[in-house]
């Protein structure tokens, strides 16, 4: 660029804008496919800075001026550690917190409860004590204060009574006031910690303990004088630390829906790289003539790349414009999790975040860049006297394949797909797809040319020239086909990948969901549970010919990740396959710690394998089991480990249960139970029931609400691509009206010339669907065995969703066809008889 | 076997004009005629109207026999495959097809048997010098390499009337003669009609006859004269 001085690379880029305008269509699809990649990168990332911001603010709220938290198992830990911690000289001041999640009659979501001392909640997290207008009902054990987005969620106001189910009878408190609680969006209910023990069968329990250090105490050495203090599954850490630990476990969520919002800009480079290729090589001429009229090799190049960047900005800008109104609509339509479940209950709006807003322009900026490099590096290469040579257009797109490189990356594609996660994300897994992208597309002109010259020349004349133009000129055609590979292996991986997974979790569900009836106390919230005197009264319902009760509890295993899961029921080694979807399992010698099985999950985060010693800290001990079996489990991301519950009732005391399972007589009827159970048990009306086939569809329900973000990112990929053939064809009729000029004066048919068109379209369609499917399909391997697994460590079986792939390739090959013929349109018309008076 | 009668074409647009009016044309088969006249006259004009590519305001044009007025344009292009042959200033060879493919062009879009077509082929580019450059591909020819190609293309199906729109205006005059040569003999080796037009008058010296294209109309007399 140095070398060409101002005036002239002024005059130049006024020229070559002007050439430019001459692909107005193709200009403005790149400009498209680039606005929609940052668009969809740019409101992935507004949404989730709006969840995970909500989300701090919350944590930040709950503790207050803490400098150090206590957390054990969701179940709590022994009050009596409280006034050990609050005792020592260190500490300043010390909140106890009961924390419940309370199931409410008739709603779907849990209340989030905490049962404070006003008085010492008063010294660190002044935003939780309650604004009461009598200010005894802050002590009262029959009161509750409900913060802004509780009073609205509830409909609640003060005076209203809430009520609140505790086992199986329903309970009810008085709204006596309000509580601030600046910061949590989610809603939030406070009332005294004796009164939320008592109340809410906590009694003798904390949740967590909020420490605030003396001014000068050294916080390191408090945190470790406290860790020592504390039982087995309590552990103390930073506030900030609980922010990280449930962060982590949204992460990989947020992470694929960012590289699939990275992928729409990645085939929108493919865009501009088809573009730019094409344009470029049809102003070859005019591009050697400047270099004729002294326009260095350099400045040829710069100019193409501040056409390059001026497309890649227009479209970044209007990418961040149209990201800001999409993740407004998502906000207010699926909410800030992106339909995850991860951040449930916070509402919240988009704010201009200009960070991220200028990471997505460059990289808007940088992927039009990239995209018209190898084009511009190309023009500047070739010798001025061989450009303005007719015909030299093949040359120069065959100079754009080279093949080594693409050799080179599907070779380390292979070689990463072996690789481990990176801090629990698939980066390496995720690089080795851009790979096997990227060398695919390198070779796509050789395995064109390969397939076309082996295509058979038959006798029909459209058909024969359509053949005879692909194996003459292959490189255009080439070009175009980089874009459609890339969306169709794109969208069939991701099709082949979510099948599989639904698959997967229809046979989970069967296998988990052996029962004929199913009864729980409560699907949210941990105030619900069945007590043993209702358990028995379920056992003893006629009809009924067994019962399995299953308790569930949530144990701290690490303190730097979310509570684990701990599945109490009946089970040993020898029923464990038939309730388990055991993917591993061994014998364990007989006398030894006893079973425990654990999730995929708990197995690949916490490196547990079948046959190893694992300790859980359970009612305040540690207590030693052995992996008998790992199980798939596809309901809880934390991980899962199941146990005999006879042993956890031994231990723990605890005989109360979350679910049953009913097996049912012969000829008993569901329904005849579900009445039967209602008219016999007291409490019964807040028992949920459930047939295994409702369980199962409303399951697959949320399955496919999940995806339905990956669906949108999908289809615009598929989008991206039928706009890259429609302008790749457009821009060839239009660079090949002499052609039809005088295939028109040599006596083809107005009809004849839409045929070879559609005749071409579906030609290099139906390769782009073959290579892009076979891509596809190795692809979804590696989401399947390696993305998902380190992502999310979900194994899955492979399904090819055959029918769906065989309707999509039809409506692919059919709309290719189409839009082939339509861009050809001005091909029929009289102006193509006139371009042959016109040098070529 | 070209009969043309009050032929009119007039261009409407911001500067409407009229280019050709009160033409009568006659061409018997074997003839061989050049027509010249200065740029804009209308000689390309004329040529998209005997060929069928465009329509004429008034008049009428028989060939062989038809009016192409009452032709559609599938029944046109059908006519032009069959009975025409095109010689073009630019070539238009088409650069994906081999020298041997283009000139069987023609005799594809006529359904010709691949045997037959291909002995015609081989016949054609030996009638035009370039025997032995069948597999070439036409970036590796030289203009007038080129234009023999194209007469080869242009006579291939043994056309009644072939329309040369300025064949050597991209020619040196050593290739433009023998160029020109070689068309008026394949032309009359063929038994066809030809209507060259040219703005040279040594192109226009090698027809039977020179007509001469004015406002006023197509007068006899131009080079010859």
């Amino acid at each position: 660029m140095a070398h060409v001085p101002a005036p002239r690379l002024r005059g130049t880029l006024r020229a070559t804008a002007g050439a430019l305008a001459g692909h107005k269509g193709r200009v403005l699809v790149t400009i498209v496919a680039i606005a929609l990649g940052v668009a969809l990168g740019y409101a992935v990332q507004l949404v989730n800075r709006v969840a995970v911001n909500e989300f701090g603010q919350a944590v930040q709220t709950l503790s207050g001026t803490a400098d150090l938290a206590m957390r054990g198992p969701r179940g709590g830990f022994d009050e009596h550690l409280f006034g050990e911690i609050a005792r020592l000289p260190e500490v300043a001041a010390a909140s106890p917190i009961v924390e419940v999640e309370a199931r409410i009659p008739g709603r779907d979501d849990a209340l989030r409860v905490l049962g404070l001392d006003v008085f010492r909640a008063g010294l660190i997290q002044p935003g939780l004590v309650p604004e009461a207008a009598e200010s005894l009902d802050t002590l009262r054990d029959d009161t509750i204060f409900l913060n802004a987005a509780a009073m609205d969620w509830l409909g609640a106001r003060t005076g209203d009574l809430v009520p609140m189910q505790v086992g199986t009878q329903v309970i009810r408190l008085r709204v006596a006031g309000s509580v601030p609680a600046e910061g949590h969006a989610q809603p939030l209910a406070v009332m005294d910690i004796a009164g939320a023990q008592w109340r809410l069968a906590r009694i003798g329990r904390l949740t967590r303990i909020e420490v605030r250090a003396r001014p000068g105490a050294d916080v390191a050495a408090l945190e470790r004088r406290v860790a020592a203090m504390l039982p087995p599954g309590v552990a103390v850490e930073r506030p900030a630390a609980a922010i990280e630990s449930t962060l982590r476990l949204s992460r990989a969520y947020r992470v694929n829906l960012n590289v699939l919002a990275l992928v729409a800009l990645f085939t929108g480079g493919l865009l501009v790289f088809s573009t730019q290729a094409l344009t470029v090589v049809r102003r070859r001429p005019y591009l050697a003539l400047l270099r004729v009229l002294g326009v260095t090799r350099g400045g040829l190049v710069g100019l193409l790349l501040v056409e390059a960047s001026a497309i890649g900005a227009i479209g970044a800008l209007a990418g961040l414009l149209g990201g800001y109104g999409l993740a407004q609509l998502v906000l207010e339509i699926v909410g800030p999790d992106l339909g995850s479940g991860f951040f449930r209950g916070l509402a919240a709006r988009a704010t201009f975040e200009a960070a991220p807003a200028a990471l997505f322009f460059a990289l808007g900026v940088a992927t039009a860049l990239f995209g018209s490099l190898a084009a511009a590096s190309e023009a500047a290469r070739t010798e001025p006297a061989q450009a303005l040579r007719a015909g030299d257009e093949e040359r120069a797109f065959g100079r754009l394949a080279p093949t080594a490189p693409g050799i080179g990356f599907i070779a380390l594609g292979a070689l990463l797909t072996a690789a481990p996660p990176v801090r629990g994300l698939p980066i390496f897994g995720y690089v080795a797809i851009a790979c096997l992208l990227v060398g695919t597309i390198l070779l796509i002109a050789h395995i064109a040319r390969a397939a076309f010259r082996r295509m058979p020349v038959g006798r029909n004349p459209p058909a024969r020239l359509a053949v005879l133009q692909l194996r003459g000129a292959p490189g255009q055609a080439t070009v175009s086909l980089a874009a459609i590979v890339a969306s169709v292996s794109l969208l069939v991986s991701m099709a082949i990948m979510v099948a599989s997974f639904r698959q997967s979790l229809d046979a989970w569900l069967e296998h988990v969901l052996p029962a004929d009836l199913y009864v729980r106390a409560g699907r949210t919230g941990d105030t619900a549970f069945l007590p043993p005197d209702v358990q028995q009264a379920i056992a003893a319902l006629p009809g009924v010919r067994r019962v399995e009760f299953l308790r569930s509890e949530r144990l701290l295993l690490d303190p730097e990740r979310p509570q684990i899961v701990l599945l109490a029921r009946a089970i040993d080694a020898t029923t464990a396959p038939l309730r388990l979807p055991l993917v591993r399992s061994a014998d364990l010698p007989a006398g030894g710690a006893p079973p425990a099985w654990v999730s995929e999950i708990a197995a690949d985060v916490y490196g547990l394998a079948v046959g190893q010693e694992i300790v859980l800290p359970i009612a305040g001990r540690r207590v030693r089991f052995r992996v008998a079996g790992v199980w798939r489990d596809y309901a809880r991301q934390q991980g899962a480990v199941v146990i005999e519950r006879a042993l956890y009732a031994e231990l723990t005391g605890d005989r109360d249960a979350n679910d049953a399972a009913i097996y049912l007589e012969p000829h008993a009827s569901p329904d005849a139970v579900i009445r039967a159970l209602r008219a016999r048990i007291p409490g019964a009306a807040e028992l949920e029931t459930a047939l295994p086939s409702e369980i199962r569809r409303r399951s697959l329900k949320i399955f496919d609400r999940t995806f339905a973000v990956t669906y949108a990112l999908e289809a615009a990929a598929l989008a991206i691509g039928l706009m890259s053939l429609s302008s790749s064809f457009g821009a060839l009729v239009l660079a090949r009206r002499r052609e039809f000029g005088v295939l028109r004066h040599l006596g083809l048919t107005r009809t004849q010339v839409g045929a070879m068109l559609a005749t071409e379209g579906a030609i290099v369609s139906a390769l782009g669907l073959a290579v892009g499917t076979a891509l596809g399909w190795v692809i979804s391997l590696i989401l399947i065995h390696v993305v998902n697994r380190q992502s999310f460590h979900w194994s899955m079986d492979l399904h090819v969703p055959w029918t769906s792939l065989a309707a999509f390739t039809a409506t692919m090959l059919a709309l290719a066809s189409l839009t082939a013929l339509v861009s050809g349109r001005q091909a029929m018309g009289a102006g193509v008889l006139r371009a042959v008076k016109e040098d070529w | 076997m070209l009969r043309i009668r009050a032929l009119a074409k007039r261009y409407e647009g911001p500067r409407p004009r009229t280019v050709l009016a009160g033409i009568d044309f006659d061409l018997a088969a074997g003839e061989y005629v050049a027509v010249m006249g200065e740029s804009g006259i209308g000689k390309s004009t004329l040529l998209n109207l005997i060929a069928g590519l465009d329509r004429p305001d008034a008049g009428s044009i028989e060939l062989e026999g038809r009016d192409l007025a009452r032709l559609d344009d599938d029944a046109l292009t059908v006519l032009r495959r069959a009975r025409m042959g095109f010689v073009f200033q630019a070539f238009h060879i088409l650069p994906y097809l081999s020298v041997a493919e283009n000139v069987a062009l023609p005799l594809v879009l006529l359904g010709a048997a691949a045997g037959e077509g291909r002995a015609r082929v081989d016949a054609m580019l030996s009638e035009v010098g370039l025997n032995g450059r069948a597999a070439s591909r036409p970036s590796e020819l030289s203009g007038g390499e080129l234009q023999r190609v194209a007469i080869a293309r242009a006579l291939v199906h043994r056309p009644a009337l072939v329309l040369a729109d300025e064949p050597t205006g991209n020619l040196d005059p050593d290739s433009a003669a023998q160029v020109l040569a070689l068309l008026r003999d394949a032309v009359k080796g063929n038994n066809g009609a030809a209507i060259l037009v040219t703005h040279s008058r040594a192109a226009a010296a090698t027809a039977d006859r020179v007509y001469t294209l004015t406002a006023a109309g197509l007068r006899a007399g131009g080079a010859r004269d």
